[in-house]
């Protein structure tokens, strides 16, 4: 079985963001970064299906600059098999189209039965890369899952909606499913696991020998939202905070009555 | 320009998603029609043409025949734009949609600002413009963000569309979600907990505050997603929706999806670290503290009103 798993290297969401010279996107300086959260859970379950169907091999693609190697050498420590690294250094102003493009350029004729990514970016948060990606390939996909087994070329998988509910479905391989919070326990990777990636195949291709398709959309500014205000914003010691707090309540509402 | 508002219907229900994308086209200022794979016993209050799709024949959520039975309409009537709710059912419908119709998607719109549709990146704190290239523009508009001041009004036109149903996902049910003793909808103070608790041990002090106020304790996705809180007490779009008098955001960032289940609480406080955390935006008072210092300060204070 041929499984590849899509994954993206996002900025930690908690950062002080900063506009870049362009402004068309935030200043990648100063920030830390990781593997995007969605993303990391299908990587667990590449690997999960990987270890049930014993004969399987693993390929993690992520696209970007020389830094995202990084992200790549965790999901081969996760347990990926091989790391297909697509050097660009401008990834950030690929739109989703672009981005499924290049998957799919670089999936097709190698036969994948199964390609897992996350149901969306933290950053750009788009949830279309996945499903463009299995349209441009002609193959089937299932996204936001929560719940995935397979069993002789038939995944099952729990769709989650809205209000708690669940759509359970079932559909062939070759799939492409999306990756919801909450599928899995993604593992952190062990020490001997970690020096292991080290030795794994990790090889990058110019952008431009997959970039096949044009772009349908860019971005022409980005900027903070405006602060609506309204809001008091106390600050101070914190004994002092919690008395103000509680004449506030009493002032506002009628919950310490 | 011509739209075409795409409805949902789900589990024998039109979904009232609906109203937010009349909002839309009404707010776009132009023609718009509907189309939805429902029933005639539930339609949407549109004033306009409304293609409808049996569902005794469609099934439920069936992605290749949704996507076909969407660009037949497409192709009827020549829209130019086609707009979904950014939900489970947008999420997965428009790009295949957009791809059939070589058409730019724009997702999560928060509004249109001189025709450019605005929206949210790295979780809200920053926002962009988006330049559409193509001809035909799919859209999908973030929960919340298009809102009518009272409900429409209006009855359709309907035109029944039959189609290929056939598709290659098949749909075995729905799993409803637990319901466990509490009832976060009913209670009118609700003390929150999100990532940054920090640690599952923490989930004490918050259950404590909401105790002492006499109110439930909840939490935010990730703090369920890490089995610190049990899933009956998520509060958001994929949790409950809750409208008490008192909310306490304790170390929640804001996600928009949270934001979507608390908003409309009648006071909302919130503890957070980060002045800038989104979850600023609704509060009523935010705190700028660490969480594990001030709840129990603040819960010793209530004790000994």
């Amino acid at each position: 079985m041929k499984i590849l798993v899509c994954i993206k290297q996002v900025p930690d969401m908690e950062s002080k963001f900063k506009i870049d010279a362009g402004g068309t996107w935030y200043e990648k300086t100063d920030l830390a970064w990781r593997m995007n959260e969605y993303d990391e859970y299908a990587v667990e379950q590449a690997v999960q299906l990987k270890e049930q169907v014993k004969d399987a091999d693993l390929t993690v693609l992520c696209i970007g600059g020389d830094q995202v190697k990084e992200t790549i050498k965790k999901a081969l420590a996760m347990g990926c098999d091989r790391g297909a690294h697509i050097a660009d250094d401008d990834s950030s102003s690929k739109e989703p189209f672009e981005k499924a493009g290049i998957i799919a350029e670089y999936a097709k004729d190698k036969g994948f039965d199964l390609i897992f990514t996350g149901m969306q970016s933290q950053d750009k948060g788009s949830a279309q890369v996945g499903i463009l990606a299995a349209e441009i390939l002609g193959m089937m996909s299932v996204s936001t899952i929560v719940d995935f087994s397979y069993s002789d070329g038939v995944a099952s998988l729990k769709r989650e909606l809205e209000g708690g509910v669940k759509a359970c479905v079932t559909a062939s391989t070759p799939l492409v499913v999306t990756c919801q919070l909450g599928l899995n326990t993604p593992r952190y990777p062990t020490l001997p696991n970690i020096m292991k990636a080290k030795r794994k195949e990790l090889l990058s291709l110019p952008v431009a020998d997959l970039l096949k398709v044009d772009s349908r959309q860019e971005t022409a500014k980005i900027y903070f939202p405006e602060k609506k205000g309204g809001g008091l914003v106390l600050e101070g010691e914190v004994a002092e905070l919690a008395d103000k707090l509680v004449k506030i309540l009493k002032e506002k509402t009628g919950v310490l009555a | 320009m011509k739209i075409l508002l795409v409805a949902e219907y789900r589990d024998k229900k039109l979904l009232g998603s609906c109203n937010e994308l009349i909002a839309f086209s009404d707010q776009m200022d132009c023609e718009s029609v509907m189309c939805l794979v429902g029933s005639e016993s539930d339609l949407p209050r549109f004033n306009g043409t409304l293609y409808l799709a049996d569902v005794e024949n469609y099934g439920e959520y069936n992605p290749d025949a949704h996507k076909q039975f969407v660009l037949d309409v497409v192709e009827k009537e020549q829209a130019d734009m086609v707009v979904f709710s950014h939900s489970s059912y947008g999420w997965d419908l428009a790009p295949r949609v957009a791809f059939a119709m070589k058409a730019a998607q724009v997702s999560e719109v928060v509004e249109v600002v001189d025709g450019i549709p605005v929206v949210p990146v790295c979780n809200a704190k920053l926002r962009r413009d988006v330049h559409v290239k193509t001809e035909q523009s799919v859209v999908t508009i973030q929960a919340g963000a298009f809102g009518l001041s009272e409900d429409p009004t209006g009855t359709p036109t309907v035109e029944k569309i039959a189609g290929d149903t056939a598709g290659r996902v098949d749909f075995i049910g729905y799993e409803q979600a637990e319901s466990g003793g509490v009832d976060l909808g009913k209670a009118q103070i609700i003390v929150s907990a999100g990532r940054g608790i920090g640690k599952p041990e923490n989930v004490g002090m918050i259950a404590n505050l909401a105790k002492v106020l006499g109110g439930e304790y909840g939490a935010s996705r990730p703090v369920v997603d890490s089995e610190w809180v049990e899933h009956n007490r998520q509060v958001g779009t994929t949790g409950q929706t809750v409208t008490p008098k008192l909310y306490v955001a304790c170390g929640i960032s804001g996600a928009i999806q949270h934001l979507a289940g608390m908003k409309k609480s009648e006071f909302i406080v919130a503890v957070n670290t980060d002045k800038d955390a989104p979850i600023g935006e609704v509060a009523d008072v935010l705190i700028v503290a660490d969480l594990k210092q001030f709840i129990p300060a603040l819960t010793e204070k209530i004790q000994s009103l």
